[in-house]
């Protein structure tokens, strides 16, 4: 019962995002449908993965699903690619459903695994090749060698590829059957930030051309670059949804002071509620040795904050602002950072 | 064949001949195998059968220099005479096949000998017989004539055990280590994960062997009539179809053994779990037809012995078609039932 009136709100929450985001238009219909998805792995005690999600996936859109290790993205994708079997739940690719039309869906697609290990000794040509052979339409392997910038290496042998190389073949491999729609499950993570750059194009130019795509991170950098959309998922719920600007937003103003008082943070001289009614301040958090407060105008806030930490006789020991990321947002929701608790 | 097959079964060629080391393993190996086996279990006449006489007999030390003298009658017996604990010690440790102990009465003696050690027993029989015909000096011997036709050394025995075993290793190593290899890897389900269809994939990884399977065959068949003089007596299309039909039995064999299994370590060990009992029972090295009668049953059973049984009749005896027919069948059951067994549980993510 107690899942049931959840998913209701969060049905409800769903919908109430997509009104206020006004351009949608429900006539036009979405590339993906998922309602009350839920994955229970059996065990002592049994492992709740995902715990029903609801999305929608739009047509020509970047959808990034957000959230930290372990949360459930991954299952969530694989469920919606048809690898793995939901425990309940529906979902909807392309409009078919994956028990009736596997083969008609699996060749409109294009997917790339958090982590498949090519065979070493295919050169990149061969590789792709091999995977232009299982779609009965695509383009050619050379079109898609260079859509992910690898001509210069067209002969060379897998095991020869450099991480983001690796990572750039696989992309190729998914979009060698000229997909309408593409998965990406964590594509840059433990790339170096310029392999990680050379991915994104290939996945601007890729949306560019009006094509849709469903990608997994845990870098909040990522989501925000890539994505129109993102659904933000905590143990194996989504606990936000939508743009990342509205949902910054939405999580008290796009920008962000931080305030560092003191070594000690026990004996903080400020309290938290003189700082909530400082001008603009939508929100208060405690950081470490101070805090971080959202503000709509720093300009307003900041000169206020600077008179009262004065009046208090307090000379912060550091002081800045920044605009507000994802992560502030996964803070404001959760109480914990996106990348809390990652071995990395 | 159609292109994704095709394709397929390119990229399996592809990552097996650009692996120098799985191609020595593949091809030399059995080569180098056979080629030590060949020379240390060639056929040797037996030159040398040591046989000790004790000094501490009741018939004492006269008794044993006499016995000695009679023993050499036969060349290939070779004597020593020693205290009764060193005989015993020596037939103990196998370095001696007979104990012969002198007895106070005139040409009479006790063996001491090991019944169950074929060494031993021949010892026996040929010290015996060197006694009695010194014995007797009137007793005619026999002309002895050697008997040396091809197909029956050792090795006209050992190379088609050999081929046996590679068709077994190489179905179920080369079928069940790389689907387990490709699983691991996420390959399978990045497979999975494409409109490929499920039976090009299996069929394309059974093509591959086989081909991979064949030319094995061929070189180690080369080999041992070059090197050996082992030779096909029998039709060589049956001897072919027999071949074709071990490497994909055994092709069936290692898919079932693989069709679940996540991790190499696992799969290495199931593999020798299968594979370890067929060398053993199935006459590899020796007939299995030494085995207890109770096990026969179990032991024809086995896919390896048919086809064994199947490739000596063809190769040493010189048989046909009909011979071939029984391990045909036994073959075509195990492939069958394995691979539609393999595909009803294969674990492809």
């Amino acid at each position: 019962m107690a899942r049931v009136l959840d998913c209701n709100a969060k049905r409800q929450c769903f919908v109430a995002c997509t009104l206020t985001l006004g351009a949608y238009n429900p006539r036009m219909s979405a590339a993906i449908r998922v309602s009350n998805l839920v994955k229970t792995y059996p065990g002592r005690p049994p492992v709740e993965a995902v715990r029903g999600v609801s999305l929608e996936v739009r047509r020509g859109e970047c959808f990034g699903l957000l959230g930290p290790n372990g949360a459930g993205k991954t299952t969530t994708l694989e469920i919606i690619e048809g690898l793995l079997a939901p425990t309940s739940g529906d979902v909807e690719v392309l409009e078919r459903r994956w028990d009736t039309d596997d083969r008609a869906i699996r060749e409109r697609i294009g997917i790339s695994l958090q982590e498949t290990r090519l065979p070493d000794r295919l050169t990149v040509r061969e590789t792709v090749e091999l995977f232009r052979s299982f779609y009965p339409s695509g383009i050619s392997p050379q079109e898609a060698v260079a859509a992910v910038s690898l001509q210069e290496k067209t002969g060379s042998y897998v095991d020869r590829l450099s991480g983001g190389q690796k990572q750039r073949l696989a992309v190729a491999c998914a979009l060698v059957g000229d997909p309408e729609m593409l998965f990406l499950d964590e594509p840059t993570t433990g790339l170096d930030p310029q392999s990680r750059r050379e991915l994104w194009d290939v996945v601007r130019a890729y949306k560019g051309r009006g094509r849709t795509v469903l990608i997994t991170t845990h870098y909040m950098d990522e989501a925000e670059r890539l994505c129109d959309r993102v659904a933000v998922i905590d143990h194996g719920k989504v606990i936000a949804i939508g743009a990342p600007s509205e949902l910054i937003l939405n999580a008290g103003g796009e920008h962000v002071i931080d305030v560092r008082l003191a070594e000690d943070a026990c004996a903080c001289p400020v309290a938290a509620e003189d700082l909530a009614r400082l001008p603009t301040v939508a929100a208060v958090r405690p950081a470490d040795g101070g805090f971080a407060l959202s503000a709509a105008e720093p300009h307003t806030a900041l000169p206020a904050l600077l008179v009262l930490l004065q009046q208090k006789g307090i000379t912060p020991a550091g002081l800045g602002t920044r605009l507000a990321t994802l992560d502030d947002v996964f803070l404001a929701l959760t109480g914990r950072h996106l990348r809390d608790g990652e071995s990395a | 064949m159609n292109r994704p097959l095709q394709q397929l079964v390119l990229a399996r060629f592809r990552e097996f001949f650009r692996r120098p080391s799985t191609v020595f393993w593949v091809y030399g190996f059995p080569l180098l195998l056979s080629g030590v086996l060949g020379v240390a279990f060639q056929n040797r006449p037996v030159e040398r059968i040591p046989v000790d006489v004790s000094a501490e007999g009741s018939g004492g030390t006269e008794a044993a220099e006499a016995l000695k003298n009679k023993l050499k009658r036969d060349p290939r017996v070779v004597v020593a005479i020693g205290t009764d604990r060193e005989c015993r010690d020596r037939l103990r440790t196998a370095k001696t096949g007979l104990v012969v102990i002198p007895i106070a009465a005139p040409s009479r003696y006790e063996y001491l000998f090991d019944p169950n050690r074929p060494e031993s027993l021949l010892a026996r029989s040929a010290a015996d017989s060197a006694l009695v015909r010194a014995d007797a000096p009137g007793l005619a011997a026999p002309t002895d004539v050697a008997f040396d036709e091809p197909g029956g050394r050792y090795i006209d025995f050992l190379i088609p055990g050999l081929v046996g075993v590679n068709l077994m290793g190489g179905g179920l190593w080369g079928v069940g280590f790389v689907v387990v290899d490709m699983r691991v890897r996420k390959l399978l389900k990045r497979f999975l994960a494409t409109p490929m269809r499920r039976q090009d994939f299996l069929l394309a990884l059974m093509i591959s062997r086989a081909v991979f399977t064949l030319i094995e065959v061929l070189i180690l068949l080369a080999f041992g009539y070059l090197a050996f003089g082992v030779a096909v007596r029998g039709s060589p299309l049956a001897l072919a179809a027999l071949v074709v039909l071990g490497a994909a039995c055994f092709g069936g064999v290692g898919l079932l053994v693989a069709c679940r299994v996540e991790t190499i370590e696992s799969v290495s060990g199931l593999m020798n779990a299968v594979m370890l009992p067929m060398y053993l029972l199935c006459g590899v090295f020796f007939a299995a037809d030494r085995f207890p009668d109770a096990v026969q049953p179990l032991i024809r059973a086995l896919p390896l012995t048919a086809l064994l049984d199947g490739v000596r009749a063809v190769m040493n005896d010189g048989a046909g078609w009909p011979a071939v027919a029984w391990p045909a069948a036994v073959l075509t059951a195990w492939g069958v039932l394995s691979f539609a067994l393999a595909l009803r549980f294969f674990k492809w993510r």
